[in-house]
């Protein structure tokens, strides 16, 4: 289909010869910032439902000479409908979490650190929280019962602004393509003004003239669409290797979230080739179409 | 088949390279179109192709009028006209036969029909050797003859042709004309724009004589009949 005979000789123009290129850098870009888009998605996919389903209670230490409020607590904890279990933090698992920040010299005990109690509901009937949260206060004054809610709030609102950004950006990406085409389409007529009005003069339709342009189009933006999506998968690729775990100090850590795009996101991507071939070849079209009209 | 009423023409804001042309070409007719250079027959021949609007009056081609024919329908009416060029316009990168092929692609006919018919009518002009040439390697008298093979390869019902004869020796210049002569016996439409005194003579056909953009030979036939 791609290599029908084409009366114009527009695979000679040199005017087209950068177009693939151009193209290609912009699939590439495009499929960045789109992969960034879902790669985001799926982080706060993947946090939301782990968090869903936790809670944690932070019970403030005894006043001096005061009993433990903490036995009443996970008392109250384990005693209400929707709450599959209650376990509280141990001191050791404690002193761990401050440890990067204030070494092992102090214990939890010197620092009259809150005990964390890590609760587990059951997502299909939840406890009421706003009631949970009375009764806590009024079994240990100053115990909080922290759903995550704010702190997972405050990253979807960041992850979608950071979308936003990144399909503004494909959008004006998009648009470039659309005005690059239409300036290599009204180069090539003018470059061969000659040969378009000999076949409209001889009774072509508008049809026949713009479908060799489209043609053209459809190709190059192809050609070069699949080039930027090889860029883009090389780019991912080795973004992955760059950011994978790392044995530090002892231990795993990966340096950057994990840039796996899901099974259902590489689609998405792929089709990014296929979406600007298609704009090119319609950009084309319409460009020639509206140039013929001025034609007796 | 072609009918003017007082028709002007002139290019952009320039000053009218044609004026009150009149005429009514029957169906079946052979007219050659003469005068000097500079005259206005070009013009006069690109109003008839449909290259050019005119200024003020009427066309009226194979009995539409021009001006109300939806822009859509003019490339069903382009097809019904041959046009040999003066400056014989083939496509460069194109070989003989595909440059002659055209119109018939553009009429949507399959490639079996179009390479018998394009064959065919290239050896009758001498250039079946030269199928495959691109116009670049023909001499001035082979391309001229292809840019009427592409003429009159869809078999239209009005053939006009811009000094076709220019460029060959005498021998192809008649037997060029005796082509346009047949086809004007199975019924197509000739105007031949010409400066050869001697063919027009010998062929004796109608004459349209354009000086300084007005046919004057018909207004001096029709005074005379007036």
């Amino acid at each position: 289909m791609l290599r029908r005979r084409l009366d114009i000789p527009l695979n000679r123009d040199g005017s087209v010869r950068f177009l693939p290129w151009i193209i290609a850098l912009m699939v590439y870009l495009a499929g960045l910032a789109l992969s960034g888009t879902l790669v985001l998605q799926a982080a706060l996919d993947h946090w939301n439902r782990s968090l869903t389903g936790t809670l944690t209670v932070q019970v403030p230490p005894a006043e001096a000479g005061a009993p433990d409020p903490l036995p009443a607590v996970l008392a109250l904890l384990r005693g209400t409908p929707g709450v599959v279990s209650a376990e509280p933090l141990t001191r050791a698992a404690t002193a761990k979490l401050i440890e990067p920040w204030l070494g092992s010299a102090l214990t939890p005990e010197e620092l009259a650190l809150p005990r964390l109690v890590d609760l587990r509901i059951d997502p299909a009937a939840p406890p009421d929280l706003a009631a949970l949260r009375t009764r806590l206060a009024a079994a240990a004054p100053g115990a909080a019962l922290d759903d995550h809610r704010l702190w997972l709030d405050r990253l979807a609102a960041l992850v979608m602004s950071i979308e936003a950004t990144a399909l503004a950006i494909v959008a004006l990406i998009g648009g470039a393509a659309v005005l690059t085409v239409v300036f290599t389409t009204r180069a090539g007529l003018a470059v061969h003004h000659a040969v378009i009005e000999v076949l409209h003069l001889i009774g072509a339709r508008d049809g026949y003239i713009a479908a060799q342009f489209q043609r053209q189009a459809l190709e190059l933006g192809l050609r070069g669409g699949l080039v930027g999506l090889l860029l883009t998968v090389l780019t991912l690729v080795g973004i992955g290797h760059a950011g994978a775990a790392t044995a530090l100090f002892g231990e795993d850590v990966r340096l950057l979230p994990s840039l796996r795009l899901a099974l259902w996101q590489w689609p998405l991507l792929a089709a990014l080739p296929l979406a600007a071939a298609v704009i090119a070849m319609l950009t084309a079209r319409f460009t020639v179409l509206r140039a013929l009209k001025r034609m007796p | 088949m072609v009918r003017f009423e007082n028709v002007g023409m002139r290019y952009g804001a320039g000053p009218e390279v044609l004026r009150d042309i009149t005429m009514d070409l029957a169906a079946g007719s052979f007219h050659f179109l003469t005068g000097p250079s500079g005259a206005g027959k070009t013009s006069l021949l690109k109003l008839m192709y449909l290259a050019e609007r005119p200024s003020r009056g009427l066309i009226s081609l194979f009995g539409r009028d021009i001006a109300t024919t939806p822009r859509r329908e003019l490339p069903a009416i382009r097809r019904k006209i041959g046009v040999v060029f003066q400056d014989f316009r083939l496509i460069d990168h194109l070989s003989a036969f595909d440059n002659v092929a055209l119109p018939l692609r553009v009429a949507g006919l399959g490639e079996e029909q179009i390479h018998e018919h394009v064959t065919e009518l290239l050896r009758w002009v001498g250039l079946a050797d030269k199928l495959n040439a691109r116009p670049a390697t023909l001499s001035g008298g082979q391309q001229q003859r292809v840019a009427i093979a592409r003429a009159v390869i869809g078999r239209p019902s009005l053939l006009l042709a811009d000094e076709p004869t220019g460029n060959v020796d005498d021998e192809m210049a008649l037997r060029l004309l005796r082509l346009f002569e047949e086809m004007n016996k199975l019924g197509t439409t000739l105007v031949i724009a010409t400066h050869n005194e001697a063919l027009v003579t010998r062929f004796g056909h109608a004459r349209l004589h354009l000086e300084n953009g007005e046919l004057t030979q018909l207004r001096a036939r029709e005074r005379q009949a007036g």
